[in-house]
């Protein structure tokens, strides 16, 4: 789709993000010690680092990936709802309090409490390192995301304003101004998700055959496949010959080939008696003039096509058209009797024209909508195979030990001022948290039958949905969800400057800072991380963010939960073993997403690889593989911590 | 006072546990179960899942206010909370 700026939208939007800075830098000016810096003095009150645990969490991934990912393909996106709040049940009741009695600034502080090994803090500084890298992937991914629809300009350049925003931040900032700025945007985010969640109530569910753009798809028949010439040549003028074609894409089509202009593409749908009904498609192919879309050069002009906003209720119950507002409960009930049109897409390779990517319509049940396994990632729990259900096993388990493992909510323990309150600000955050959460199901299907999304993006669900309603709503989201996520990368920068200054520089390599010097050398590596971070974001484009997460959990339950969990509970755990689990966690983990099937297909581009391991997410492996090497290694090197 | 309000969220850990478990082990070898009824013609399955949030808060809450009576000891000025962490850490502030 293309996406124009609004101008009401862009005002907004800058007013909300110009205050956020102004307000960062006002408070910043308070926290130029390191202790203010990393921590904040210890000094924030526990509701405010609640709210602010929401901010930190309730990131792009939340709020684009799993409303995405609902809208696209249903119910599947709401089990990462599930999981992410499930982890804080980790946090709260197994690591808050022994987090905020053992440490001071960083994780690796709470891990090394009891050994001081220069060990232990290089390797928890690489791994803290490593996995607030891996988060901050899909936080740029989803800054990208925001800008587009909202300013109109490209995925990257909106991941270069994130960035940039992002080190001035931090730079001139610290954990002050990042806590209170995450708590004024988690309090706005949970309030406006809830205002939108409203009004997704009030307006119900509408039968529709097209978008919010007027188009309406064609669907043609039933006709026999004999007939599908005849049938086509009725809405489709100057065609020479029709193909059909069974099986090289995941649906039957049929091509039409017409005298001037580019094929178009129709699916079948098998009817059962021998006839089918035929389904209007749309196109994308790069050529030598630029892109087509639906056979014409993309582009607002006219002559020229873009593609069509989609997602809508095809049939609702007892043949109604429309159903008023809905409440909390038969908002479900409705769509479980109802029909929606999803939209999937294959990609066709034809000799001697370049590829063709396919997008066509699913018809699909409401009850299937709204129940686990429709996602292909989750299609495995509805097979025989039993790797399939492995996978969906070791996700669930990364997102429960993902949370409590992760450094940017860990370093949050010391910014308040004793156990108690990190007690109680973890059960603020899971209030806030949770209620989100319980929303983003209703957004999420909200937006599926909003008329409003683009096939090219999950990712723009949510925002798209808020554009449908109202454009200040839009604005306000956009500018929220921004904010949202400058805060949680300011706060990953953070935890990695964290790291490189206390563990790696200060520890490891014996370097004498005084206060100011270790601001400094953090802010050093708050500038470089923050590249890091604008590079991935770009190369990273056009993948599901909560799916991005998910990895960034399964590397942090893999490396850090361990020894988090180990120290607390195991006497016998030698610094030999703490650092042993932290680098086979960390190592194998991340060994296993990149040589997975997922990598070599989305990132690397090599769609045919089969990768080398048996599925995609680690966590069933490597975070028992974790617990199990500190343990041995803890037997063996006992003797000579004695 | 530390040990037990560890026993309690041990305690609590572990009822989530066996439900949060109850839900992940359903969807992955009874995924057909996930598609019932029960009440209000809402599927199990959001049933669960919103059964999972609340009951995490409701557990969070329990815990809260369990351990709200073992607070007696009044939160140190945060001065001293640090210089006692920093002693124990061997490092200076």
């Amino acid at each position: 789709m293309i996406y124009e700026a609004s101008s009401e939208a862009v005002i907004l939007f800058l007013l909300f993000v110009g205050f956020t800075l102004g307000l960062s830098f006002w408070l910043g000016r308070k926290g130029q010690s390191s202790e203010g810096y990393f921590a904040a003095h210890g000094q924030i009150p526990w509701f405010v680092n609640g709210i602010a645990f929401a901010g930190d969490y309730l990131s792009a991934a939340s709020f684009l990936g799993i409303c995405g990912m609902i809208a696209v393909y249903g119910y599947d996106g709401f089990l990462y709802s599930i999981g992410y709040l499930a982890g804080w049940i980790v946090a709260l009741f197994v690591v808050a309090e022994p987090m905020k009695r053992l440490g001071k600034f960083t994780f690796a502080d709470a891990l090394d409490a009891k050994f001081n090994s220069k060990g232990i803090k290089l390797a928890a500084g690489i791994s803290t390192l490593a996995v607030s890298i891996f988060y901050l992937i899909p936080q740029m991914v989803g800054a990208g995301v925001l800008v587009q629809p909202l300013l109109g300009f490209d995925h990257w350049v909106g991941v270069v304003i994130v960035g940039t925003v992002v080190i001035l931040v931090v730079v001139t900032a610290g954990m002050v101004s990042t806590t209170w700025v995450q708590f004024l945007k988690g309090s706005l985010l949970v309030i406006f998700s809830a205002i939108l969640t409203w009004m997704i109530l009030e307006r119900g569910f509408e039968v529709q055959t097209g978008g919010i753009d007027g188009h309406q798809f064609k669907i043609l028949g039933p006709v026999e496949i004999d007939d599908i010439p005849e049938a086509i040549s009725a809405v489709d003028l100057g065609i020479t010959d029709t193909q059909i074609n069974m099986e090289s894409a995941a649906v039957p089509f049929v091509r039409i080939n017409h005298a001037e202009g580019a094929p178009t593409y129709w699916t079948m749908l098998d009817n059962g008696d021998g006839t089918v009904k035929l389904l209007e498609t749309q196109t994308r192919r790069i050529v030598a003039e630029g892109e087509l879309v639906n056979g014409q050069l993309k582009g607002t002009e006219k002559g020229q096509a873009e593609l069509h906003p989609v997602g809508y209720v095809s049939k609702l119950p007892d043949g109604k058209q429309k159903t008023g507002p809905l409440g909390l409960a038969s908002f479900f009930s409705t769509l479980q009797n109802s029909e929606v049109v999803l939209w999937n897409h294959f990609d066709l390779k034809i000799e001697g024209e370049s590829d063709t990517r396919v997008y066509y319509q699913k018809p699909t049940l409401g009850s299937q909508v709204l129940r686990p396994g429709e996602h292909p990632k989750f299609a495995g729990i509805r097979k025989e195979s039993f790797v399939g259900k492995l996978n969906f096993l070791s996700l669930m388990l990364a997102l429960f030990c993902g949370t409590a493992s992760l450094p940017h909510i860990l370093i949050r323990y010391y910014t308040v001022k004793d156990e108690s309150s990190a007690r109680k600000s973890t059960i603020v955050g899971i209030a806030a948290i949770g209620f989100f959460y319980v929303l983003t199901l209703y957004l999420g299907l909200g937006a599926m039958t909003s008329g409003a999304l683009d096939v090219t993006d999950s990712n723009m669900a949510a925002p798209l949905l808020a554009r449908s309603m109202n454009t200040w709503l839009f604005a306000a989201i956009s500018a929220i969800a921004f904010t949202t996520v400058l805060g949680t990368v300011s706060g990953l920068i953070l935890a990695s400057a964290g790291a490189v200054t206390h563990d790696l520089m200060g520890t490891v390599f014996g370097m004498e800072m005084d206060d100011q010097k270790k601001v400094r050398v953090a802010k050093i590596s708050s500038v470089i991380v923050g590249v890091i971070a604008i590079v991935l974001g770009i190369l990273f484009e056009g993948m599901n963010v909560s799916y991005l997460v998910g990895w960034a959990f399964s590397v942090a339950a893999s490396a850090n939960l361990p020894s988090l969990v180990m120290i607390l509970f195991w006497k016998g755990v030698t610094k030999e073993g703490v650092i042993a689990a932290l680098i086979v966690g960390m190592v194998s983990s991340l060994g296993w997403i990149l040589l997975s099937a997922d990598t070599f297909k989305e990132v690397y581009h090599m769609v045919d690889h089969p990768g080398y391991t048996p599925f995609g997410q680690p966590g069933i492996v490597t975070i028992p593989l974790g617990f199990i090497t500190l343990i041995l290694v803890s037997l063996m090197t006992k003797k000579t911590a004695e | 006072m530390e040990s037990k309000n560890a026993r309690l969220g041990l305690q609590l850990f572990s009822v989530y546990l066996l439900f949060y478990g109850g839900f992940v082990f359903i969807s992955a070898f009874k995924a057909e179960w996930m598609e019932a009824t029960p009440v209000a013609g809402i599927n199990l399955a959001i049933l669960y899942g919103f059964g999972l949030i609340i009951s995490a808060l409701v557990l969070a809450l329990i815990y809260g206010v369990t351990c709200k009576g073992e607070d007696e000891v009044p939160a140190p000025p945060s001065t001293d909370a640090k210089s006692a962490t920093a002693a124990k850490n061997g490092e200076s502030a």
